[in-house]
């Protein structure tokens, strides 16, 4: 038993590091790009088109990881991207549980016709496409960050609903709700002091895997040019003009995809990480 | 006069009109342990649901009184209701894994009431909960406050949630099979516990439970439940040596006994349910009538 013990909690505590490092890693990244960036992400340099990664023949060793096909440094354009995703994810992910949550409290914990109408209204969100929905939202709106924020917001904040409202009816059920009940807390005071403390992980763990959708929905956007003005360097702006030049210049596409993919890996993983932690069982 | 009167309390499933109590009649006078006996469904929990305040959304209570300290709470608006139940009920939970919340402190569990509800200062409260602990004959009462519930064993939340229970000296308390969800062993000494508590607090006592041998040793008075009615309303000396009614007889001879296993265990006799269907259509019929 103990043994078992000892692996589930090491090998989540690998996972939470990983994650968690390569995530601070970016933090920093997005932070210091002003000053760590090696060129201007948009400073343009049209005879130095499509150079290669140094370690490939042909390359300028003042670009690291190459350029695009504008001349302009690959390396300092994924820092700077960093960070429009992570501000992104932060604000989206923060927003969309915020709202998400306590609309799935409410319904989960007071049931009656609180329920019926988020439920009803939930149903019905869920049927509208959401790409299709937020590429109609910012058609209206205009690109930039808040449109896209509101955006993620919009589409994503029924996941926190139906997930922390399914939680809220199952502790509502508890023998210490009808416990406190008795003792003469009132309704909201039982959902605020009891039931919430009860789906904090919950909505940690769903905050952190929408963080890692958040990157991606502001990707997509990006690529179908749709998301913060062209003159800010974005991981999917990057992504949808390197698929262009694919044949010629295959590092202008790969590199924001890697960022992309490990940040969004590291975001799922930490929420993984964050369960297994928080799980009584395992605690 | 008795510290509970429940006249006539009918509920019912919402919607689906299925009765659950059918006019049910009981008094607890002050310092009385009475118990609640019958097969599961009988009712016995839902009536110390309803005596709180803590019914299921789904059930409905189509008719009665129940007077607690002379006040019906029925007629009381909400707010009110639950203040008055506040000050002067409690509840002994039947599972103490869920009864505790998981993500609080012991201590915060049981003082909260005291703070929030009955207005008492922080330092009395932190007082009286370790006072309370020692008197549940829990070791380390300190430590123990400083826990969380996942830390400390069933038999160990059981004894605090009897602390708990106490904690604002009420003047009854509804033990609902509180000690179902333990092992035998930790039965007999939260039984022991719970007796001893209510003999120095003084405090009347609704004792739900389907455990005669549990009742035998607790009671003093008894009310037996099939399908959401009182077939026998007795003292339990007189029960345990011949119960009246047909049903209560066949309850009695389908609990175990250590001396004659053989004897026991028998199940009730069809002929004795039919029966007692039989005298809850009639009793409805009346009703329906009357």
């Amino acid at each position: 038993m103990a043994d078992g013990r000892g692996t589930i909690r090491r090998r989540a505590g690998l996972r939470l590091w990983l994650a968690g490092g390569w995530l601070a890693l970016l933090a920093l990244a997005a932070i210091l790009a002003p000053w760590i960036a090696p060129a201007d992400p948009l400073a343009q340099d049209l005879l130095g088109g499509r150079l290669p990664p140094i370690w490939v023949r042909g390359a300028d060793p003042q670009y690291l990881l190459g350029t695009d096909s504008l001349g302009r440094d690959v390396l300092s354009r994924i820092l700077w991207g960093a960070r429009i995703a992570l501000i992104v994810a932060a604000l989206a992910g923060t927003a969309t549980a915020l709202i998400g949550a306590t609309l799935g409290l409410l319904a989960g914990f007071l049931r009656g016709w609180v329920d019926l109408l988020i439920s009803r209204l939930i149903d019905i969100w869920m049927a509208f496409p959401p790409v299709l929905f937020s590429i109609l939202l910012i058609a209206v709106t205009g690109p930039g960050l808040g449109p896209i924020i509101l955006a993620i917001v919009v589409i994503d904040w029924t996941r926190f609903a139906r997930v922390v409202r399914a939680e809220a009816m199952a502790q509502g059920a508890m023998d210490y709700v009808a416990s406190a009940r008795v003792a003469g807390r009132g309704r909201i005071g039982t959902m605020l002091r009891e039931i919430l403390p009860n789906v904090v992980p919950t909505i940690v763990v769903l905050l952190t895997l929408e963080m890692g959708i958040s990157v991606i929905v502001e990707a997509i956007l990006s690529f179908v040019n749709l998301s913060i003005s062209t003159d800010q360097p974005t991981w999917g702006g990057m992504i949808a003009e390197g698929r262009t030049s694919i044949h010629q210049a295959w590092w202008v596409l790969v590199f924001p995809l890697i960022a992309l993919f490990l940040t969004v890996l590291s975001f799922s993983q930490l929420g993984e990480g964050l369960k297994d932690r928080f799980d009584p069982v395992l605690r | 006069m008795s510290f509970l009167t429940i006249r006539n309390l009918s509920a019912e499933l919402k919607g689906h009109g299925v009765p659950l109590l059918r006019r049910v009649s009981l008094q607890v006078a002050a310092g009385e342990v009475r118990g609640l006996v019958g097969e599961s469904g009988a009712g016995k929990s839902m009536i110390g649901k309803a005596i709180l305040g803590i019914l299921p959304r789904a059930v409905a209570i189509t008719g009665g009184e129940i007077l607690l300290d002379g006040v019906d709470l029925l007629q009381l608006p909400p707010a009110q209701r639950r203040r008055r139940i506040g000050a002067s009920a409690a509840l002994i939970p039947q599972d103490p894994l869920t009864a505790l919340n998981p993500s609080r402190r012991i201590g915060g569990q049981i003082t909260d009431r005291l703070v929030d509800i009955l207005g008492w200062q922080r330092a009395r409260a932190e007082a009286r909960a370790r006072e309370l602990l020692a008197e549940v004959q829990i070791a380390e009462p300190e430590r123990v406050l400083r826990s969380y519930p996942h830390e400390l064993s069933g038999g160990m939340r059981q004894r605090i949630l009897i602390a708990s229970a106490f904690a604002a000296e009420p003047r009854l308390i509804v033990a609902d099979e509180p000690t179902t969800a333990l092992d035998v062993t930790v039965q007999k000494q939260i039984l022991k516990l719970i007796q001893a508590m209510q003999a120095r607090h003084g405090t009347a006592l609704l004792f739900v439970t389907h455990d005669l041998g549990v009742v035998s040793k607790v009671c003093q008075k008894l009310s037996v439940l099939y399908a959401g009615m009182v077939v026998e309303d007795t003292e339990v000396r007189p029960f345990f040596a011949g119960p009246k009614h047909a049903y209560s007889a066949a309850l009695l001879a389908a609990t175990p006994k250590y001396t004659d296993p053989a004897a026991s265990l028998q199940p009730v006799p069809e002929a004795v349910i039919e029966a007692v269907r039989r005298e809850v259509a009639d009793a409805d019929r009346r009703a329906g009538h009357g």
